[in-house]
């Protein structure tokens, strides 16, 4: 009995899919109840994790862990899913994606990502990452009358399966050079294994397809147009559960490795894309115009913050990859909350222009907008710096000063774009009337993300704490 | 004779790269779709031939997941392709371009 209520989460939201159809298929005025549905699965799944947290437990022939560090991601998808719910409520109707099915999507996508954090087997990484992105493809291209939305969605499905095709063959490989799927045995074997030339291969190709996913430079040619491209809750969605899903099934993988003692062998490929994607992400936002293709590349940049933990390769990197995920998804979340709420009818609004004098306008939101920007940029009181704080010191620890330094660089040239938002909001003048539409579920989303955002800034330590303590 | 695994895998990693490569070159967006496809089952044939050469049938069990995702990805990837042709009249991805690549 104690083992299925570790497991409440995925029941709950397995079956609230299930439910949710029926709903769509029968009920009246299915949109609102479905949507409600889906805050109350979420936060329900997300807390029943959350207190769990120290109750870590292997299901299905130890292909499924629950609780540690896990539930901690649980958590995050959870909670950032219930966030985009109460943003899209109003959202979707202005946009035009206001289907029941946007929900259900936006469930069957969590499970997805659940499953991936939570596996110890190949195939469960491999499943619960198809099941996200079968999802997201879906999501980005959900309102079919819009141009932009279908160009989106064929782009990230045929980017996306290729990278797809990268991890299947790379699972592929690592299965016939150890005989097994099973990730605990693959790093029991690992240290004579690093000898094995086609075992190599396959881990090779395993992080490639991952890198597609997490963003990373060299293959990062979807995600500006994706961001672009599809509904700005689905995109400020895609940026942050997508990009903690995808670190997840990374950390499990490549985290269980060094863990167990042994070299990191991955640290040139790590430190090579992190170095690329943190400066081609915050050189090339500077010459944007456009506030979601903006926060696209900042997301690119962001993945090379990331990438420096797993470079690092110890204790402190992986923990603290967890710490800046957590601070990331509430500081996007909000900046794209932010977006949408803005944002007017046939996707106005998305220029530098509309901004101009925004603190006159809407106080309030030039206000959050403008602390999700601090977070961003990593300056002090907000939670973006101790997050980077934490993966600069792990880097210095292994030995990667110089990496810590690039990164540095990095957000100093960040912080130009971020505060340039800032600038115009408050400090330029502007006779242009903005209407905005009154939304008071997406102003509630940005609101908590943004007191997330100041309470992790203020008490880092705890947090901090807390994540280590699951990871010795 | 039964034949090494080695040209197995040389069979399936000339696939994979036949996919890659068409990924890369080929403007039309079905085709795009092929060569991935091609992709997947130059995975599940290597799986197969390992299957068979350790005698584990976990590699066989793999397959048959492949090809259920890849029967789910092709419905919302044809889907994804009916949308734009619809909207556009056209599959081409170098004319696919409102939004800069």
């Amino acid at each position: 009995m104690q083992e299925i209520y570790n497991l409440i989460p995925f029941v709950l939201i397995s079956a609230g899919i299930l439910v949710s159809l029926i709903f769509e298929m029968y009920a009246k005025n299915s949109k609102r109840i479905i949507a409600w549905f889906s805050v109350f699965i979420f936060l329900a799944a997300g807390f029943h994790s959350l207190v769990n947290v120290d109750n870590a437990q292997l299901f299905f022939n130890s292909m499924l862990q629950v609780g540690g560090n896990i539930n901690i991601f649980i958590f995050l998808f959870n909670f950032a899913a219930a966030l985009v719910v109460l943003m899209a409520m109003d959202y979707s109707s202005k946009y035009g994606n206001n289907f029941g099915e946007f929900y259900i999507l936006l469930q069957s996508s969590v499970l997805g990502m659940m499953l991936m954090a939570g596996a110890k087997d190949l195939f469960v990484i491999f499943l619960g990452l198809e099941i996200m992105s079968v999802s997201f493809y879906a999501l980005a291209g959900l309102n079919r009358m819009r141009l932009k939305a279908n160009e989106a969605s064929l782009k990230y499905f045929l980017l996306g399966s290729f990278a797809t095709g990268f991890i299947v063959y790379g699972i592929a490989l690592i299965f016939g050079s150890t005989n097994t799927t099973s990730i605990p045995q693959i790093v029991d074997k690992f240290g004579e294994l690093t000898h094995n030339l086609l075992f190599m291969a396959g881990i090779l190709m395993f992080l490639i397809g991952f890198s597609f996913k997490m963003a990373a430079f060299p293959f990062h040619m979807w995600v500006p147009d994706v961001y672009e491209g599809s509904a700005t809750t689905v995109a400020g969605f895609f940026s942050t559960a997508g990009k903690t899903a995808a670190f997840s099934a990374v950390i499990i993988t490549l985290g269980s490795v060094f863990m167990h003692g042994n070299a990191n062998i991955f640290e040139p490929y790590l430190v090579v894309l992190a170095v690329t994607s943190m400066l081609y992400g915050s050189i090339v936002a500077i010459a944007q115009n456009n506030i979601k293709r903006m926060l696209a590349y900042s997301s690119i940049a962001h993945a090379g913050y990331l990438m420096i933990g797993l470079a690092s390769g110890n204790y402190e990197g992986i923990a603290g990859i967890i710490f800046y995920l957590a601070a990331y998804t509430f500081m996007n979340l909000g900046a794209f909350g932010v977006v949408a709420l803005i944002e007017g009818k046939d996707e106005t609004n998305l220029t530098f222009e509309s901004y101009t004098g925004l603190s006159k306008k809407q106080p309030f939101l030039a206000a959050m907008l403008a602390i999700c920007m601090f977070s961003l940029a990593g300056i002090p009181p907000f939670a973006g710096f101790f997050g980077k704080y934490y993966i600069f010191i792990a880097a210095i620890k292994s030995d990667l000063t110089w990496l810590a330094i690039v990164g540095v660089i990095s957000s100093v040239i960040s912080i130009y774009f971020y505060l340039r938002v800032v600038v115009i909001m408050y400090f330029n003048e502007t006779e242009i009337d903005l209407t905005v539409q009154k939304s008071n579920y997406g102003l509630l989303a940005v609101v908590i993300s943004v007191i997330l955002v100041i309470i992790i800034g203020i008490a880092p330590g705890s947090l901090i704490d807390l994540i280590s303590s699951f990871l010795k | 004779m039964e034949i090494p695994i080695e040209y197995y895998l040389l069979l399936s990693a000339f696939m994979f790269i036949v996919g890659v490569v068409g990924v890369l070159t080929r403007r039309n967006a079905i085709i795009v779709f092929m060569s991935i496809e091609l992709m997947l089952n130059s995975a599940n044939l290597t799986m197969v031939a390992y299957s068979s050469f350790l005698g584990n049938s976990v590699g066989q069990l793999f397959v048959f997941f492949v090809m259920t995702v890849a029967a789910a990805e092709a419905a919302i990837g044809l889907a994804i392709i009916i949308a734009m042709f619809r909207n556009k009249k056209t599959l081409n991805i170098d004319e696919i371009n409102i939004l800069k690549w």
